[in-house]
């Protein structure tokens, strides 16, 4: 009954776009007045979506079998939180969830939007429509959640246990409030661009909606980190997988238009930049739901694949990339009053030197990921592209980045000096001391690590100077630079510090090195709703005496019949102590994985401080206004 | 005498640790190059998958025969083909694609250094 | 001029980009090592199925002959399904099956060989699948048909009724 409802409610939905296009384009043509029932009925067709939403996770929480997208992807035995949370864990129904933030980030935008003309108002409108439609169509079409299995099955055939967990649960809301979010930035961009509406008093009202984007896609990005690290069992969180890339270069994108409309904002430049980066967020956002959805790509995460479905988001998405350029070429007019005639130590160039890097970076990931695919259309030769070339390419491009990115926001406008800066020189210094003090010891690659913790450092420093002496003012910035370097400083920490034993032992048996001792104590079992756990518990003894207990375990699931191991996971404030446990078949031991790392609880609090300078500038708008 | 019998022990296993150490230290690195074909998302080091743990005993066995780590790579490659090694190599299949980001970034460079000059004239 | 002529050279690599895209579509994801290429056989020492002796490779393969590699184990179920096609092979007169029993206990592999009958001539046990490895092989089964010391087909997964008669072509 459940999907009976969701199917209709999909389809209704999709008739109402056609049916607000209708009304806009009369409403377009006829008064001047914006007609606010507009708005009603963009609303009723995000209503009907969520109806449709709402009928698949009944459908999921009743275990009706007799809907395909439950069949393949739930088991009675699922605990209700992970039934509710298979919903979007699948194909079919995470695109329901783009529809839901479409339809969704279009109605609030109209909502919001009541200062801006009204041209623009509904052209933006149309613009998102077009890319609503085309999502209707493609989950009608190829990908309907409510298809029926007959005669109705007793049982799923349930979801991968790896993906029940409650990190990867809201994983997917978070990110694609951010991912799908960029799209209304590339609709209103779009609109903006055809109507001449380029200005600092629409950099103004769009910048809310890319700080919203930008900071649902930052913490999308952190909570897929944070279950990766916590779930997959290889100590890790960033193996530039993919799945992985496909919303990291988003994100660049993202976060250089925020830079450019901080700028657009306060002086009429970079325009250009604004509408093209705009429209290649959303654009890689598309191509990347292509890369993950069409089986072209190789990955651990990858939905499952069918090169049908790729043809149709291949061809949609080419459709909008051709749409873009048509309007970007036809109906953009370069409007930069200032451009020409900045000094070369200004802000202008620290954010131009800003847009180059970043977008040299978002090139390495753009075409580490999809070169693997051209070459083996061209000659056939199959190559992986993996972590040695990312980080070849990336860290020593991150030392000039870093301290433009430090002394970039403390050079004004138009002209800079240097008088003043000598505390800058003196930072510079206790940075490169306390690096070469830290790096000394190792014997790793002295000269690159000690340049690049001296630049982290000396980003870390002044921000943090900046903070107290500055207190409030451009505190937004300041935080989220200050996350960026201790992102940076823990990652590189975390790298060079973290120790790994792996060895076999057998229950009771003591592992021994100079560090410390690991004595396997014993094994317990556990049964819970859909799998039994065979628990070890090893207790650590480091140099010092101090004892720590870890327990990692096994688990056997039912349905499906899959053996995960379960990394135990110790975290302070200053460590990770990471622990995994797995069968070797046919033996009596057992083959165990001790990690020690540092600062690992860091990475994650940098990243949300760097959602957060986002959201103080966020809420500092409306305290303005 | 015993005690210098225990103390010469005592330092052979120490050396022999940090020997096997350093000989652990390369096998984990190399085995971390290599991908595992039957767990296509997983190195050889983490992968327990019965390929993996050959591949392994495989590495240990050519270290011991005295290859380096560019010989065992090649063997790897003559093998399995290019794509078993994460370590994406350097020759005519990838000249793009190491050169291409390099020259965008010259590119834009290039660009930003004519805008100033541009306007210093 | 110069404005007309950027937006087409971009259009230009749009549609490359698609094309390409296109083209991928069609392959698959999931890596196979390459199974033409004509390869000299491996040079390996292994351990005779059930004996303690060692042999040599090139004890047992000679110039001018067929032969035909087979990755099994007891364990493998694939392998019982490919395994009438193995007995038919061995009844032509110019090819000969060397079996190699893959990360295997005796008695299972024994059994197995009682249960289903046994067209191998010789038989290598290879315990932590390093000769696996040597071959090129990542699974079981795989077969390996071989002509004057040379790799000359490699099938991956097990012989099925398309990969049985090309090997039978290929024999003649």
């Amino acid at each position: 009954m459940a999907s009976v409802i969701g199917y209709y409610s999909l389809v209704f939905g999709f008739c109402f776009s056609l049916l607000i296009i209708l009304f806009s384009i009369s409403n377009f043509r006829n008064t001047n007045i914006f007609d606010s029932k507009i708005i009603s009925l963009t609303f009723i067709q995000f209503f009907f979506v969520i109806i449709s939403f709402l009928g698949l996770i009944l459908s999921f929480v009743n275990s009706d079998f007799s809907n395909q997208t439950v069949f393949n992807h739930s088991h009675t035995t699922k605990p209700l939180f992970y039934k509710i949370s298979g919903t979007w864990g699948n194909h079919e129904g995470s695109l329901l969830l783009w529809l839901l933030v479409l339809t969704l980030f279009i109605f609030i935008f109209l909502l919001k939007s009541k200062k801006q003309t009204k041209q623009y108002r509904i052209l933006t409108l149309l613009f998102q429509q077009v890319i609503i439609i085309g999502f209707f169509i493609f989950v009608i079409k190829t990908s309907n959640p409510f298809n029926y299995v007959f005669p109705t099955p007793n049982e799923g055939l349930g979801l991968n246990p790896i993906l029940q967990d409650p990190a990867l649960a809201i994983h997917p809301p978070i990110l694609y409030l951010g991912y799908v979010g960029s799209s209304i930035i590339f609709s209103s961009t779009l609109a903006a661009t055809t109507l001449n509406y380029i200005s600092k008093e629409w950099a103004k009202h769009i910048k809310q909606w890319i700080l919203v984007s930008w900071i649902f896609l930052t913490l999308g990005i952190l909570l897929g980190s944070i279950w990766a690290y916590y779930e997959l069992g290889w100590g890790g969180f960033w193996f530039w997988d993919p799945v992985e890339n496909v919303s990291l270069m988003p994100w660049l994108a993202l976060t250089t238009l925020l830079h450019c409309i901080l700028v657009l904002e306060k002086r009429l430049a970079l325009t250009s930049w604004v509408v093209i980066l705009s429209i290649s967020t959303f654009t890689l956002s598309m191509c990347g739901t292509f890369l993950v959805r069409s089986g072209i790509l190789n990955s651990v995460h990858t939905f499952a694949n069918d090169p049908d479905r790729g043809l149709f988001i291949l061809i949609f998405l080419f459709c909008l990339i051709f749409l873009s350029l048509f309007i970007f070429v036809f109906f953009h007019k370069d409007k930069t009053e200032f451009s020409k005639s900045f000094f070369w130590l200004s802000k202008e160039t620290s954010i131009l030197i800003n847009n180059w890097f970043m977008m040299y970076f978002l090139v390495v990931v753009l075409v580490g990921t999809i070169y693997p695919i051209f070459l083996e259309v061209i000659t056939s030769n199959k190559i992986s592209v993996g972590p040695p070339f990312y980080n070849k390419l990336i860290i020593p491009f991150l030392i000039p980045f870093l301290f433009a990115m430090t002394i970039g926001p403390k050079l004004k406008w138009i002209k800079s000096d240097f008088q003043n800066k000598f505390y800058l020189l003196i930072f510079l210094v206790i940075s490169l001391l306390l690096s070469v003090f830290i790096i000394k010891s190792l014997n790793i690659n002295f000269l690159l690590n000690s340049i690049l913790v001296t630049s982290a450092f000396f980003l870390f420093f002044i921000t943090l100077r900046d903070f107290f002496i500055k207190k409030f003012e451009n505190l937004s910035q300041n935080i989220s630079h200050f996350g960026f370097s201790l992102l940076i400083l823990s990652i590189l920490f975390n790298n060079i510090f973290s120790t790994e034993i792996i060895t076999n032992l057998k229950i009771g048996e003591t592992f021994i090195t100079e560090k410390f001792k690991i004595n396997f104590e014993k094994i317990d079992q556990r049964e819970e709703q859909n799998f039994k756990a065979v628990i070890g518990k090893f207790s650590i003894e480091n140099s010092s005496g101090s004892i720590e207990i870890l327990k990692p375990e096994l688990r056997i699931y039912n349905q499906p019949n899959i053996v995960t191991s379960e990394a135990d996971i110790k975290t302070n404030f200053l460590t990770d102590k990471f622990m995994t446990m797995n069968l070797v078949q046919n033996q009596d031991y057992f083959n165990i994985r001790y990690q020690v790392k540092p600062f690992m609880i860091w990475i994650w609090l940098s990243v949300l401080m760097i959602s957060l300078g986002g959201l103080i500038s966020l809420i500092k708008k409306k305290y303005e206004n | 005498m015993i005690l210098i019998k225990y103390t010469l022990i005592f330092f052979l296993i120490i050396n022999l640790n940090l020997v096997n150490a350093k000989d652990k230290n390369l096998q984990n690195k190399i085995t971390k190059n290599l991908r595992c074909l039957v767990c296509q998302g997983q190195s050889v080091f983490d992968s327990d998958s019965e390929f993996a743990n050959s591949l392994k005993i495989i590495v240990k066995q050519k270290l011991d025969d005295g290859k380096n780590e560019k010989e065992i790579y090649d063997y790897m490659k003559k093998k399995y083909g290019e794509w078993i090694l994460y370590d994406t190599e350097f020759n005519k299949n990838t000249y793009f694609l190491w050169l291409l980001p390099i020259l965008m970034f010259l590119i834009g460079g290039a660009i930003i250094l004519k805008l100033f000059i541009i306007k210093k004239n | 001029m110069k404005i007309k002529t950027f937006p087409i050279l971009i259009t230009i690599i749009f549609l490359i980009i698609f094309f390409v895209f296109y083209k991928g579509l069609q392959n698959s994801n999931i890596y196979v090592p390459k199974t033409e290429i004509e390869k000299d056989i491996p040079l390996f020492s292994a351990q005779i199925f059930g004996t303690d002796n060692q042999i040599e490779s090139e004890d047992i393969f000679d110039n001018g002959k067929f032969y035909l590699v087979n990755i099994w184990a007891s364990w493998c179920v694939p392998c019982r399904t490919e395994h009438p096609f193995l007995l038919d092979l061995n009844n032509q007169k110019n090819l000969e099956i060397i079996g190699l029993n893959y990360k295997d206990k005796k008695e299972n592999a024994d059994k197995f060989l009682n249960e289903l009958k046994n067209p191998y001539t010789i038989i290598i046990s290879d315990k932590d699948g390093t000769t696996a490895i040597e071959w090129g092989a990542y699974g079981v089964p795989e077969s390996f048909l071989i002509y004057d010391k040379k790799v000359i087909k490699k099938i991956i997964g097990p012989i099925d009724k398309d990969s049985f008669l090309k090997i039978k072509e290929r024999l003649r």
